[in-house]
């Protein structure tokens, strides 16, 4: 047992940022493929900030022009204009947001493939089992930052950056130093300002987030030891520590809180910057003659719309860092090595019958936490063996070996002579089923559940593997019968039942050898005894092993093979009888 | 999503202040933003069309009015952030104070996990709401009032046109995001079904690869995220429109009023200063709208995590705790009589007329099958549950010994109670502290060399020395550094230490290889001596523990498996 739920430790090795960069080269790789639709994206996004910006300009210049009483024939264009900027924002923006999320999702979909193929083979070994729930959920969390980071950061900073280029070019051009300023002032906004949020935001996390790690403990083992804390009259201490950790947290948030809101006047301080210095230099300039006085309004004023369109930079950045995190994550798990690769030039699986054999093998799901030492089995053609011995004394981990969901570390484990590692993983486990206490069952139908061992199989075939899981009588008395869905995790199902399905499923494969990994763990006393009296029958005539840490339903097998504390060879025991074996218990 | 809604301000008192000092900022806000329009109109006009140097007054005004509303933003969002803080630690402390209050038998029937989540990480879904979405809202119904107070008196034209397409803003994003949300609700299902089948297949990813269909998974991946981005598109283009309705009309609205305002300058009928301060203002009259807009789905997620808060605060206690003391248990017999449990959502009782004498002194295991209810027993002699039919009643002779005085378990105060029993679950629940800490958890006060004699009763004495650092090792989240043996051997020290006349204990040997029950049951037979013991049992060998056997009922199997 333990040497399965430390493996965690085996992968975790690359924390975060154990490679910088990777995020951004991942992002890079997956967005390929949508590049022409984020281009597009972006240019209709800098397109809806310029009519902004345009309609501001184009007004000021409109209203400071008309202030002259010209005919108004001369500012048909500039009405005109001014009208189409006023409808062309809300379009544009709008085929930008629906062009920019279609891109994003097509990504996801890149990036949900890609990772989902690294999984399948990095899995089991390279994931550790000890918190798989946890790492899967996280996972399918992250890769849809992908979505956050495209939508509402890359894609604001491209438009941002396309079209503070052009104001700047415009304002510069009317009023050189106003353009500098606009120029400046966008630089802050875009960069100088994330970096002065990120940094103190580091700073307060630093102090925050130990506090937060024991809040959210408190909280957890309050709820989820409720029952054990009442009985024990313990809950409201309990409880009051829980207050006191957060009157801790939140004393040390307001202390932080000063930093808060910098942003955001960081971009009512800039604007205001902008537009001095066009007011003041313009009329600078319009005194001298460098400037016509009807674009006063227009350099003065058009600040006010570009920082409008761009002032959303400052909390655009402050969302990269969190899905900077979980991009970085996927790479880490992207550029993990493979903990069981296949060989280059894979060898043809040798014909059956099938032997099976462990030589000397020292094994474990680490290199430093070794679960089995030089260890020697042998599962030969029809042989149905059962592999029996404590907690942790490395059970598992030879039925990890056997379908090559890990490689030993010393030692070689081999078919029929053949090294596994001379032989692709797949073809490996077609010869070699496992059936394990984890069986996972789909949230699908029970057919569907079967044919994930053959997606061909009849309804027949089904309700022959059913029938041999004696499964077949309950099947059809459930008023879907075959089409009844199990539930998520199959929970739908009762423990044994679920155990009877993944059997039939195991049958279904027709596998000439099978692993029974604790096929009975966790159910009850009967069930159990049943459910391994049946496993036994159905799977006669196959070569079986069968790992247990019940020793008392051994009748259907030919040779017990005990693994007892580490550091011991496995010592083959006499046949027990079903009598002694049951009273010795 | 109501804007604001009132139980926040009930619940959370820290809102009322917030919200107040919003206001006010708000109002000081809308005074700079007109102000500041004043000043550039002025500016700008007397250089232009006057010919004049810039006043210097004026650009430092300006300077003046600039630092101002950024002070104000500044203040404004740390206030933002103080109250959130507030208002998520008052939540918080409430919602855990009245999840102790309702006690283990209403949180067992919900995920504990979902709580703390909402506890913790759910809560701070608050703060898009309090530091962007309340201020921008509040500004919403100030910014424009004051923008257009200050219009009325220099163009009723402009002034119109904006107390015109002002309200549509709301009344169509309404409108649209109704629409919205039915397509929402019509493609939810689907969503969340596309986005659950990527983790369900990830989870089977061993199972799959078993059976060599791992690589085959890619494409139905690739398949299914296709549908999801189909299905979400079509979501989108209708939710987008709110977006484009709000800027259509913000923007269109501006350009009419600038087009107006230059039309009305032309024809000598208005000044260009006047001009100049429309033109300015006009687009702050609607950007606090837009910003609600923006805001609005961030806000709507805290809230949503509030309201489920709120729901749990609503609850009613299911009954009135007892308070009569309990008597001495050591002459105390135990009467089970009819007793029914049962818990919401399900049809079948979880316990069905379970009828039984337990006598001081007493070794009594509860036997039958998975599902008969033996745990639920115990929780209904723990309190945690309320029978839905039947009773338990304590019976004590009289001291006259003529007679007998009975008391309803539900009359007893329940703490007096439970400080008078000792329970081992089935899977004890370890905290995150030392090992010493967790044996300590029904007597605080008990010196180390009673923790420790505990321990070794319990059998653990001799791996808790051989940790790290013994007594004092901490276990990391739920016991994480000890095997399932030694957890159970860690609560059965917390029973010992407990020294209760009456153990509760639910299949101690459960899941643990024989070396291990073996140590275990010693340990409960050390604990048994002396004391009323009721025991939840699989094992032939605990049974044989026990004086008596109770059978629980082999009760209906519908999805039984067959023998």
């Amino acid at each position: 047992m333990s040497a399965r739920h430390h493996a965690g430790a085996a992968t975790g090795g690359t924390g975060p940022g154990a490679d910088r960069g990777g995020w951004l080269r991942l992002l890079l790789a997956v967005s390929r493929p949508a590049a022409g639709r984020l281009g597009a994206a972006a240019l209709l996004g800098a397109g809806a900030a310029a009519t902004a910006v345009g309609l501001m300009a184009c007004s000021a210049w409109l209203i400071s022009r008309a202030a002259l009483q010209p005919p108004v024939l001369h500012l048909m264009v500039a009405i005109v204009a001014v009208r189409a900027f006023g409808i062309g924002r809300g379009v544009l923006r709008y085929l930008e947001r629906l062009t920019g999320h279609d891109a994003a999702l097509r990504v996801l979909t890149e990036l949900r493939v890609r990772a989902y193929r690294r999984l399948a083979e990095l899995a089991p070994a390279g994931l550790g089992r000890h918190r798989r729930g946890d790492l899967t959920e996280r996972l399918a969390g992250d890769v849809e930052a992908v979505v956050d980071v495209l939508v509402r950061v890359v894609l604001p900073y491209a438009a941002a950056l396309l079209v503070g280029v052009g104001s700047v070019a415009l304002v510069g051009t009317l009023l050189p130093p106003a353009g500098v300023a606009l120029g400046v002032g966008l630089l802050v906004l875009a960069v100088g300002v994330p970096a002065l949020q990120a940094r103190s935001a580091r700073r307060a996390d630093g102090g925050l987030a130990p506090l937060r790690g024991e809040l959210a403990t408190g909280v957890v083992d309050l709820l989820h030891g409720l029952p054990d804390l009442v009985a024990y009259g313990a809950a409201e201490r309990r409880l009051g520590r829980v207050v006191d950790t957060d009157r801790r947290l939140r004393e040390a948030t307001e202390r932080s809180a000063a930093t808060a809101g910098l942003g955001s006047a960081a971009v009512v301080l800039v604007t205001g910057a902008c537009v001095l210095v066009g007011l003041v230099a313009g009329a600078v300039a319009v005194r001298a003659g460098a400037l016509s006085g009807e674009l006063l309004a227009v350099v003065t004023l058009t600040p006010l719309a570009v920082f409008e369109t761009v002032g959303g930079l400052p909390a655009a950045a402050q969302r990269l860092a969190a899905a900077r995190a979980a991009l970085g994550r996927i790479a880490d798990l992207v550029a993990a090595p493979t903990p069981v690769p296949d060989p280059v030039s894979p060898r043809p699986v040798p014909p059956g019958p099938y032997t099976l054999r462990l030589v000397d093998v020292t094994a474990g799901w680490a290199a430093d936490r070794v679960a089995l030492r030089h260890v020697d089995l042998t599962l030969a053609p029809g042989r149905r063996v059962a592999l029996v011995g404590p907690s942790g004394a490395g059970k598992s981990t030879v039925a990890a070996l056997l379908v090559r969901f890990l490689d030993p570390l010393a030692g070689q484990v081999t078919l029929n002579g053949v090294d596994l590692r001379d032989l692709r993983g797949a073809d490996l486990r077609r010869i070699v089923g496992y059936l394990g206490e984890d069986a996972y069952l789909f949230d699908t139908t029970i057919a569907g559940n079967l044919r994930v061992a053959r997606p061909d199989a009849t309804d027949a075939e089904l309700e022959a593997a059913l029938s041999a899981a004696r499964l077949l009588d309950w099947v059809r008395s459930l008023p879907d019968g075959l089409a009844t869905p199990v539930g998520e995790h199959g929970l739908a199902l009762s423990g044994g039942q679920r155990r009877r399905l993944a059997l039939a499923r195991l049958l279904l494969g027709d596998f000439p050898v099978v692993i029974l990994d604790e096929p009975t763990e966790h159910l009850d006393e009967p069930t159990a005894r049943a459910l391994t009296a049946d496993l036994l029958a159905a799977t006669s005539g196959r070569t079986t092993l069968l790992i247990t840490h019940r020793l008392d339903d051994l009748a259907g097998v030919d040779e017990v093979v005990r693994l007892p504390a580490r550091d011991a060879r496995p010592v083959p025991t006499p046949r027990p009888r079903r009598v002694a074996g049951r009273a010795a218990c | 999503m109501k804007p604001l809604d009132p139980r926040l301000l009930r619940y959370a008192r820290a809102t009322r202040a917030y919200l107040a000092l919003t206001v006010g900022l708000g109002v000081v806000a809308a005074a700079l933003i007109v102000a500041q329009a004043s000043l550039l109109a002025t500016g700008i006009t007397g250089v232009f069309l006057d010919g004049d140097p810039l006043d210097p007054v004026v650009p430092l005004e300006l300077a003046a009015v600039v630092a101002a509303r950024a002070a104000v933003v500044w203040l404004q969002e740390r206030m933002a952030v103080r109250a959130g803080t507030a208002v998520k630690s008052e939540l918080r402390q409430r919602l855990l104070a009245r999840v102790v209050a309702l006690g283990p038998g209403w949180a067992a029937g919900r995920r504990s996990g979902e709580l703390a989540t909402l506890a913790t990480r759910g809560l701070d879904a608050l703060d898009p709401y309090f530091v962007r979405y309340l201020p921008q809202l509040v500004l919403a119904a100030i910014v424009p009032a004051v923008v257009l107070a200050r219009l009325l008196p220099a163009d009723g034209v402009a002034t119109t046109t904006i107390v015109l397409t002002l309200p549509l803003i709301p009344i169509f994003m309404i409108l649209v995001g109704l629409h919205t949300e039915a397509a929402n609700r019509r493609q939810f299902r689907l969503l969340s079904r596309l986005a659950h089948h990527f983790l369900d297949v990830v989870a089977g990813l061993p199972t799959l690869k078993v059976f060599g269909r791992a690589r085959a998974q890619a494409d139905t991946i690739r398949r299914v995220s296709d549908q999801q981005r189909r299905v979400t598109m079509r979501t989108l283009r209708v939710a987008f429109l709110s977006a484009l309705v709000l800027e259509l009309l913000a923007t269109l609205s501006v350009a009419l009023v600038a087009v107006g305002v230059g039309l009305r300058l032309v024809a000598g009928d208005l000044d260009l200063a006047t001009a100049l301060v429309v033109l300015i203002l006009a687009p702050e009259a609607y950007l606090p709208l837009r910003q609600v807009g923006t805001h609005y789905h961030a806000a709507a997620e805290g809230v949503a995590a509030a309201e489920e808060i709120f729901a749990v605060l609503d609850t009613p206690a299911p009954r009135r705790a007892g308070t009569v003391a309990p008597p001495d248990p050591a002459r105390a017999t135990i009467h089970l009589t009819g007793l029914t449990v049962r818990y919401p959502g399900r049809a079948e009782p979880a316990l069905d007329g379970l009828t039984a004498t337990i006598a001081p002194g007493e070794i009594v295991a509860l036997t039958g099958p998975s599902g008969c209810g033996k745990s639920t027993a115990l929780a209904a002699l723990l309190g945690f549950v309320t029978p839905a039919a039947g009773r338990i009643t304590l019976a004590v002779p009289d001291a006259a010994g003529d007679g007998r005085t009975e008391i309803d378990l539900a009359d007893l105060d329940p703490a007096a109670w439970r400080s008078r029993l000792a329970w081992v679950p089935q899977r004890p629940r370890l905290l995150a502290a030392t090992v010493a800490d967790n044996i300590r958890l029904g007597r605080p006060d008990a010196t180390d060399d009673e923790v420790r004699r505990a321990a070794r009763l319990a059998g653990a004495d001799a791996f808790v020395t051989a940790l790290p650092d013994g007594y004092a090792t901490r276990l990391t989240d739920d016991g994480g550094g000890v095997s399932a043996g030694q957890r159970q051997r860690i609560a059965l020290a917390r029973a010992f230490l407990r020294d209760a006349p009456i153990v509760l204990l639910d299949e101690p040997t459960a899941n643990l290889d024989e070396a291990t029950a073996a140590e275990v049951l010693a340990g409960v037979r050390r604990l048994a001596r002396g004391r009323t013991v009721v025991l939840a049992a699989h094992r032939p060998e605990l049974v044989a523990l026990a004086d008596r056997e109770i059978r629980l009922g082999a009760v209906r199997a519908p999805l039984a498996v067959p023998a």
